[in-house]
Order: structure tokens, then sequence, then C-alpha cells
């Protein structure tokens, strides 16, 4: 059932932008990070599922990172994470120096509705935590379906190099 | 085009089409967004498409629908569909998709029964065509979520301006 099925690379990038887009100018319902934070979870939690089904539970802070940082970013994010550091308290810092999603999205905008007037430029910076949100949750979701409860910012100050801030909060109980 | 491995997009949209649920009440508002949202990815794809496709211009209704389903929906969704039923004007015709990568791992609580799910590719066609003119209604009649045995995207051109076609033929 559609194991090795592709499709074509800008599908995501389509679908992020449209998503950032509806929950931008939706006027009621949920916030636009409480939306996609939502989304990204579960899409997260069912890609690590998919990726971890055959291997041994990882109950090592480090282990359940490098999962992320090679094979969950490899998959979703199309390369491995170039440096992640660590205090050993907890805390990883995951450095994407080419973060593909924001260095293709950014460059593009939503063209205007037909019969409505242009959305004002958005500052790099607003687009970029927009464009952050998603991710974020992907990951975080990850690591809730290896039992890792974790929270997870992003810095895109120096585009299009992103950090993630991954601050693990509690570990699976064993 | 660039590839991926479909699962991250075709997750990602379920786990969107569920969100969009539990922000409507109604179904049909859910339906409503998706093709909004599909509209407004259309009308950026399309660029792409024909950067891309390197196909030539279309000389009529019938060649676009082709296009749609032969290229358009190999490029972006590696399958393609079936042109089929068109009327005598040659102004309507159905897209027939056996193969559908947005519903893979999907199936649909008996409530939900008035959702389609896929009305996403209906805005995104919408979109695209408008942007080189053409004004259609797009829709789906037939989907193998709701029990049929193929998916069938009804389209029905209502008008073109070819004269207003954004490309010289020189170009």
């Amino acid at each position: 059932m559609g194991k090795n099925r592709e499709c074509a690379e800008s599908c995501i990038d389509y679908l992020a932008l449209a998503l950032v887009h509806h929950y931008r100018t939706q006027g009621q319902g949920p916030s636009l990070q409480a939306a996609l934070d939502a989304v990204g979870e579960r899409t997260g939690r069912q890609l690590a599922e998919r990726y971890a089904r055959d291997r041994p539970p990882l109950l090592d802070q480090l282990e359940a990172v490098k999962f992320v940082c090679k094979e969950f970013w490899g998959e979703v994010f199309r390369k491995a994470v170039d440096n992640l550091r660590t205090n050993h308290r907890g805390t990883f810092v995951l450095r994407d120096t080419q973060f593909r999603w924001l260095v293709r999205l950014a460059q593009n905008q939503m063209p205007a509705q037909v019969g409505q007037p242009l959305p004002a430029p958005l500052s790099k910076a607003d687009l970029a935590a927009d464009f952050l949100v998603l991710p974020c949750a992907l990951v975080r979701g990850a690591l809730a379906q290896l039992g890792w409860d974790v929270a997870v910012t992003a810095d895109a100050t120096s585009l299009p190099q992103v950090d993630f801030t991954l601050v693990i909060r509690q570990q699976p109980q064993r | 085009m660039e590839m991926i491995n479909a699962e991250i997009f075709t997750l990602t949209y379920g786990s969107m089409v569920r969100q969009l649920i539990a922000d409507h009440e109604d179904v049909e508002e859910v339906n409503a967004q998706l093709d909004k949202m599909g509209f407004s990815i259309g009308q950026r794809l399309i660029d792409e498409y024909l950067a891309k496709s390197k196909t030539q211009r279309c000389s009529d209704f019938r060649e676009t629908a082709d296009r749609i389903a032969k290229v358009g929906f190999k490029m972006f969704l590696n399958t393609t569909a079936t042109v089929a039923n068109w009327n005598a004007e040659g102004t309507e015709c159905s897209l027939i998709l056996e193969d559908n990568p947005l519903t893979d791992f999907v199936e649909l609580p008996e409530q939900l029964g008035a959702l389609k799910y896929s009305n996403l590719l209906c805005g995104v066609i919408r979109g695209a065509l408008e942007m080189v003119n053409m004004d259609v209604e797009c829709a789906f009649v037939r989907d193998v979520l709701r029990g049929d045995d193929v998916y069938e995207i009804r389209l029905k051109l209502l008008s073109s301006s070819t004269e207003a076609y954004p490309f010289k033929d020189d170009d």
C-alpha cells in the first residue's frame, strides 16, 4: 500500500504554503500556531511510527535525537542535520545550514486572490516564524511517538540556516 | 522534477483534512475550504508546470484535458488519469483516476459520507486553468472512499479567452 510511491517534492511545499496561508487568513477557528501544531504532531507521529517500525525502542536520549537528525531529517527534510550540539542535560541544538523547506518557501509567496488587494509584504522573520511551526511540530511528534516528551523551537535569524532547539522534558517510562 | 517519498505528503494532507474537520462543523464547509486551498495552489503550480513540462500550447479543451490527465498528474502525483465521457460539444469530460495517492492509508467513517476527501485536486485544476484564462467547473462525481470503483472528476469548460493567453507564439 503506497509504500514506495513517489510524488514531486514541490507537492509538500505547496501544501505547507497553503496551510500557512489558510490559517493566516482565517478569521475564526484555531490560531495558526494551534492548528499547525496539531497537523504536524499527528504527521510526525505517523512518520516516526513507520520509520522506526523495525528497530528496538530508543531508550537513550542521544540515540533518539540521532535518529531524528539522520533518518527522520533525511526523509522529511531531504538531508541530514549538519551539526548537533548538546549540554548533556537534555538540551540539543540541531543546525541545518540549508533548511530545505524554507529555502524554497521563503522565496515564494502566494499570489493575491483575484479581486482582493495584495497582502502587505511580510518581513523575513515573520514569514519564517509561521513556516517553522509545522516543521517543529513534525519533530516533536516524531519524538513523542518514540516516547520522548520534547519542546521544540526554531531560530531562523540567519536563513537559510535554521537552528532547532530540543529540550527534553520527560524520559520514556521503562 | 525532484521526487520524494509520497508518504510525507499523503500523511500531511490527511492530518490537514482532520484539522479542517475539527475546525468546521459542516462537512460541506470542509469541502469548500479544500477546494479553496487547492485553487491557490493551482495558481502557483501552473508556473512550475509550464516551466518544466516542456509541452506546447494546447490548441483546444480536449488537448488541455489530456495534458492534465497524462502530464500534470504524472509530474506532480506520479499517477495518470484517463479522459472519458466527452459531451458532444467537447466542453465537458471526466478525468478517471484508478489510483489516487492522496487516499493511501485512508478510510472514511460513515458519518463523513459527505466529505469530498480529495477535493483539493479540483481546486488545483481550477486554479491552474484560471491562470491560462480558462474558467472551469470541477467536481468529484465518483470516489473510491465513498464506495465507487474509481475516482471521477467532472470537468466543465465555462469560458476561455485564448486571445489573452499570456504567451506569444514566438516565446
